[in-house]
Order: C-alpha cells, then sequence, then structure tokens
C-alpha cells in the first residue's frame, strides 16, 4: 500500500504546487499589464505631444534630476553632463512630468492602497460586501472636507486651501476610524458590532455634510460635492508622496498578518485555538486599513467600487490565501484604477471625468461576467 | 521559553481540570467542575443544551478563563501559557465553522499549521498537510473547495486542521451533529482510532447518547454547569441518571457490552 500512498501524496503536492505556481505567474502578468499600462497612459492626454516626445520627455528630466542629485552628492565640484537633450518644448515636459506622470502614478498607489484596505476588510469583517468604506471613512472625510470648503473652518489653520480640505478630510477620517475601534473594543469586536457601528456613523457624517450643504452658498457646496467624486485631476507629487509615505508605513504591518486574516475566516473560536487573538488582530487590522485609505481618500475622494471588486476578482483567479491575495489585489487595484483614469481621460477627450465615475462602469461589467462565469453556491 | 510539556510530544498527555468555575456575567455557566483524562483516553461530556458543555470546552481551550479553578496539562497550568503554547498543544473543532470565502481544502488544513509556522511555511509544514489529509482519506478533497463540500466531509477537514496543529489534546464540540449515520460512526471511529494510535487526549461534547455509550471511555454528564455523573458509559448512562438530568423516562439495556439508550417521553 505504501506505494499507492506516495503517489497519491506526491499528486496532491503537485496539484498545490501548480496552484502557487499560478499565483506568481497571476501576480507577474499583473506587473507586467501595470507596466504597460503606465507606458500607455504618459502617452495620452489633451495636449498634442507625440509618443516620442512624452517618452523623451520623462527620460530627460529623469536622467537630469539625477544628474543633479550625483552633482549634489559631490558638494557641486564636478559637473556632469551624462542627461540628453531631446529639445522638448518645456512646456510639453511640464505636461508629461509634473501632469500626467503624478496622475499615473498616483491611480497606482490610491488603486492598491484601497484594494488593499478592501481585502483586509473583507477579512475581519467576515462580509463579502465590506469595502475600505464600510465602516464610514469616506463620509468623515468629505464632512471633514466640506467643513473647509464651505465654513472655511480648517483643523489644521491652514491658509493653503489644499492643505487645509485634504488634512481636515484625513483628521475625521481617521477620527471615524478611532470612533469605531473605541466602540467596538468595549462591545467585544465582532464583525457585526464594528459594521452596524460604522454604518451608524456614515449617517451622522453625511446628515452633518448635508446640513452644512443646506446652509452653505450655492458654488461652494457644489465645489464640495465634487470634492466627493473620487478624481485623480488634483494629483501632484508631493500628495503622490505624502499618499505613498502613509502606504509603506501601513502595508508591512498588515502583510505580517497575512496569516492571522486566513485563520480569522475560520471563525473567531477557532482563531483563538489557532492562538491568533482574533479580537486584537480584527482591531489593529481596521485601523490599520483605515489610515491606508484615509491616506489616498483626503487628497483623491471617494473612489468607489475598485477597494470592493478588486479583492473579488483575485479571489476569483488565485483563491483566498491572504499570503499571496494581498500584494496580488493591490496590484490588481492598481492596474484597474489605472486603467479607468487613463479611459476616463480619453472616452470624452478633451473633457476629463472624474474616474469615480467611470470605474463603476469599468468594474461592474467585468465582475458581472466573472459572476456569471462562475458555477459556484458562493459567486 | 516553553513551559508545557507540549513540544515534547511524549504522547502521554494527561490532562486535568480542576475546581473549573466560569459565568457569563452574571449568568453562571459553570460550576466547580473537574475531569481527568488520560492519553489514548475517549471523554464524552453529555448534558441537556445549555448544561456548559460548550463552556467547558472553551474553558479547557482558554477561548474563555474560568473565573476560578484550573486547567493543567501534564501539571502545567494552561492560564500561565500562551495562546500560541496553548494552540501547539490543544487543536479544537468547533460545532460550526462559518467560511465567508471560498478556501481549498488544503488550505484550510494548513491553517492548522499556523502555531508552528513563521510567515513563509516550509516544505515540512506542507508535508504534514499532505500526511494529515491522507491519514483522514480526505486526499482526494484537497483542491476542492471547502464551502462545496458535504458536511460530512467538512467535518473531517475541520478535524484534520485541528490534527496538523499536532495538539497532544483534541477537543470536538458536537462532533456529529449535521452528519448521517454513516458520517456519524466514520467520524466516530476516526476519533476512537486516533486516540489509540497517536495517544491523544480527546473530549467531545456530544448529544447522542448512543454514540457517547459506544465510542467514549468516560462520561461526564453534565447538568445546570455542574458534574452530575461521571464514570464509564455504563455506569452514568442509566434511567434514573438521564430521568434526572433530561427529565425524559428512558430503556437502557445493552448491546455486545455498551449501553443502548431507548428514550421513552418526556416526564
Amino acid at each position: 500500500m505504501g506505494g499507492v500512498e506516495v503517489a497519491a501524496e506526491s499528486r496532491v503536492r503537485e496539484l498545490y504546487e501548480r496552484l502557487v505556481g499560478k499565483k506568481f505567474a497571476f501576480i507577474s502578468g499583473t506587473l507586467l499589464l501595470i507596466l504597460v499600462l503606465v507606458g500607455v497612459a504618459v502617452t495620452i492626454g489633451s495636449a498634442n505631444i507625440t509618443i516620442k516626445q512624452a517618452y523623451a520627455a520623462v527620460v530627460e528630466a529623469t536622467l537630469k534630476k539625477v544628474e543633479a542629485a550625483v552633482e549634489s552628492l559631490f558638494l557641486g565640484r564636478i559637473d556632469l553632463h551624462f542627461a540628453p537633450d531631446f529639445n522638448i518644448p518645456s512646456k510639453y515636459e511640464t505636461i508629461v512630468c509634473n501632469i500626467r506622470l503624478p496622475r499615473v502614478f498616483m491611480a497606482l498607489v490610491v488603486g492598491a492602497v484601497l484594494a488593499l484596505a478592501g481585502t483586509v476588510m473583507q477579512a475581519i469583517l467576515r462580509n463579502p460586501l465590506a469595502s475600505p468604506f464600510t465602516i464610514g471613512i469616506s463620509s468623515a472625510a468629505g464632512f471633514g472636507a466640506a467643513l473647509a470648503i464651505i465654513l472655511g473652518v480648517s483643523l489644521t489653520r491652514s491658509t493653503i486651501w489644499t492643505v487645509a480640505v485634504a488634512s481636515n478630510a484625513f483628521v475625521f477620517a481617521v477620527l471615524d476610524a478611532l470612533l469605531i475601534y473605541g466602540l467596538s473594543r468595549r462591545k467585544g469586536a465582532t464583525p457585526e458590532t464594528m459594521i452596524l457601528a460604522g454604518i451608524a456613523f456614515m449617517y451622522l457624517w453625511s446628515g452633518m455634510t448635508s446640513f452644512l450643504q443646506y446652509v452653505g452658498e450655492e458654488h461652494a457646496v457644489k465645489e464640495a460635492l465634487f470634492w466627493m467624486f473620487g478624481d485623480l485631476t488634483k494629483a501632484t507629487w508631493l500628495k503622490l508622496g505624502v499618499t505613498s509615505l502613509i502606504a509603506a508605513a501601513c502595508i508591512p504591518y498588515l502583510v505580517l498578518r497575512a496569516w492571522d486574516l486566513n485563520v480569522l475566516m475560520l471563525g473567531d473560536e477557532t482563531a483563538k485555538s489557532l492562538g491568533v487573538d482574533a479580537r486584537r488582530v480584527r482591531l489593529t487590522s481596521m485601523l490599520f486599513a483605515s489610515l491606508l485609505t484615509a491616506g489616498a481618500v483626503c487628497f483623491v475622494g471617494t473612489i468607489g467600487f475598485v477597494g470592493l471588486v478588486a479583492p473579488h476578482i483575485v479571489r476569483m483567479i488565485i483563491g483566498g490565501d491572504h499570503r499571496f491575495l494581498l500584494p496580488a489585489s493591490s496590484l490588481f487595484g492598481a492596474a484597474l484604477l489605472l486603467a479607468c483614469d487613463t479611459a476616463a481621460r480619453t472616452v470624452l477627450a478633451p473633457e476629463i471625468l472624474p474616474v469615480g465615475i467611470v470605474t463603476s462602469f469599468m468594474g461592474v461589467p467585468l465582475f458581472l461576467y466573472l459572476i456569471l462565469r462562475r458555477r459556484r453556491e458562493y459567486w | 521559553m516553553v513551559t508545557s510539556g507540549c513540544d515534547a510530544k511524549t504522547g502521554r498527555m494527561k490532562l486535568r481540570v480542576k475546581g473549573v468555575t466560569f459565568s457569563y456575567g452574571s449568568i453562571p455557566a459553570l460550576n466547580d467542575v473537574s475531569i481527568e483524562v488520560e492519553a489514548s483516553e475517549v471523554l464524552g461530556i453529555v448534558g441537556p443544551n445549555g448544561a456548559g458543555k460548550s463552556t467547558l470546552l472553551r474553558c479547557i481551550n482558554r477561548i474563555l478563563k474560568p473565573q476560578r479553578g484550573a486547567v493543567l496539562l501534564d501539571g502545567a497550568d494552561v492560564s500561565k501559557m500562551s495562546m500560541l503554547e496553548v494552540a501547539r498543544c490543544m487543536g479544537y473543532v468547533p460545532q460550526n465553522s462559518p467560511m465567508v470565502f471560498p478556501t481549498t481544502v488544503f488550505d484550510v488544513v494548513l491553517m492548522g499549521r499556523r502555531p508552528h509556522l513563521s510567515w513563509r511555511c516550509s516544505a515540512d509544514d506542507i508535508k504534514k498537510v499532505l500526511e494529515v489529509l491522507e491519514a483522514l482519506r480526505i486526499e482526494g478533497l484537497a483542491m476542492r473547495d471547502f464551502t462545496e463540500l458535504s458536511g460530512g466531509q467538512q467535518q473531517k477537514v475541520l478535524i484534520a486542521r485541528a490534527l496538523a496543529q499536532e495538539p497532544e489534546v483534541l477537543l470536538l464540540d458536537e462532533p456529529t451533529s449535521n452528519l448521517d449515520v454513516r458520517h456519524q460512526l466514520e467520524v466516530m471511529e476516526l476519533l476512537k482510532t486516533l486516540a489509540a494510535e497517536r495517544g491523544l487526549v480527546v473530549v467531545m461534547a456530544i448529544h447522542d447518547l448512543n454514540l457517547a455509550a459506544r465510542f467514549a471511555d468516560k462520561i461526564v454528564m453534565l447538568n445546570a454547569g455542574r458534574i452530575f455523573a461521571a464514570g464509564k458509559p455504563t455506569d452514568v448512562l442509566i434511567p434514573k441518571n438521564i430521568n434526572k438530568v433530561y427529565g425524559v423516562d428512558a430503556v437502557v439495556s445493552k448491546i455486545s457490552g455498551k449501553p443502548f439508550i431507548l428514550p421513552l417521553k418526556p416526564v
């Protein structure tokens, strides 16, 4: 019998390894897709810049930066001239390097962040309908922004409009997460408590926003409303830097929790019996995911759907093991949002649509297709 | 760092519960419960709904912390061990495992390795999973989706998951509650074999008195959080006890040396 058993064992091992291989293939495929998308996205826009000029501008600007950096490293004692000069009009260079590039990278980072936060929320709340906004983050950010836009109240006392709006949005989003944290800590931190508390707060924030809109002046109200549509138009290198920094601070914790997120799916009791403090993992993961979301939402508003759908799509393809799911769905979210934003910039060119509108248009058909194609009880 | 003898894998673990008392807020659930189980023994905890069977299992496993009393694993106090240390000693199969997202059987069983592994899982972890799947003869299900399996298959997978923990003590809450007759017998025989072959301590909360009578070496009968009777099935499962605890008239006969209980009517 021994031989038969060994055969069965090696067959299962082979199947498992093939599945792991599939997961790695999906991740590398998505990476490749991102590269292609970035390559296409920088060449697209309303300005009349050729593909060649766009790439030349990027290469030239990058090498100039490197040159300047190296020179300053040697305190200006050397003079380098390796950066080529392609004779790109400086207006074009500005458009490509300071408008398109930050926008493209912002789409990648925000997409990755929302998809990751959505994956984590779905796991800790054990709910397929959960998204980064389930616990009211976006409504809180919207209220913070409206406070700055309509009433001119800035928590950071900043006189710079963008800073005032973004910091308000960030602070209220984090405040919302902390309130949910405090409440659910007292009440046992079950998924149900957290979802219900989140919905309650969501109504509170949007009620207060409605009040501001009711008393506010028309143009300010409209501006506040527009802020809430997710939009990448105002992306800058600085904003990109802040969002990425917050992401870099939060992502390692969440990725290290991959096993605990897996185990949480078996229920809290089983998780505890496997040595995982379900309550604590749920609360801290919620805080980190919220912080991650707040860092993106405060600059770009509410970009829906990516955080809900990207995790599902990836789960359908590579399965629910968070060691693979977390990186894969953030990469996929990045690709999805960049694709949507590129579409948003081209569909009605030269008019640019808010990407939040396009994500729904592109995400829904893709999602429905996958649901219909699958013949599973769950999807 | 390791304070228990569990990692030594002696296979001769002894589980003692000493005067455990637990209440949910002001509602008492367990009152001064003491039990003792040796390696290779199967202990069945019986009693009516709300008698404290599940609570007792959770106290043993430190999911709940008893207000008084102690749980000792080979003399080591479980309350002084970390969650991970407990997880390396005790496997727990709850009554139901809610699974929201599809997960392969292999991955579910692999989760049982969580107390042992770092972020990466080693070839050894994979091998352990394969061994357990094979021991339970469910290797054919390995790549199937857990949520698509039948109740009996799911129960076996969950037991496999607990075994992948390499525990010395296996705790089960109603392992047969959703199963048909054949699967009930299969699971019970499996538990019996595991206890005998691996020297496991098996503690199961169970409603079916006949299964308890046939497969448990010892029975503890709980009533309203207290031990009403404890001992061999033949001594505990008698009409008088069943009448007192369940409020049911029953006849108990014997089939091949084991008590056979036929409940007649509520009193």
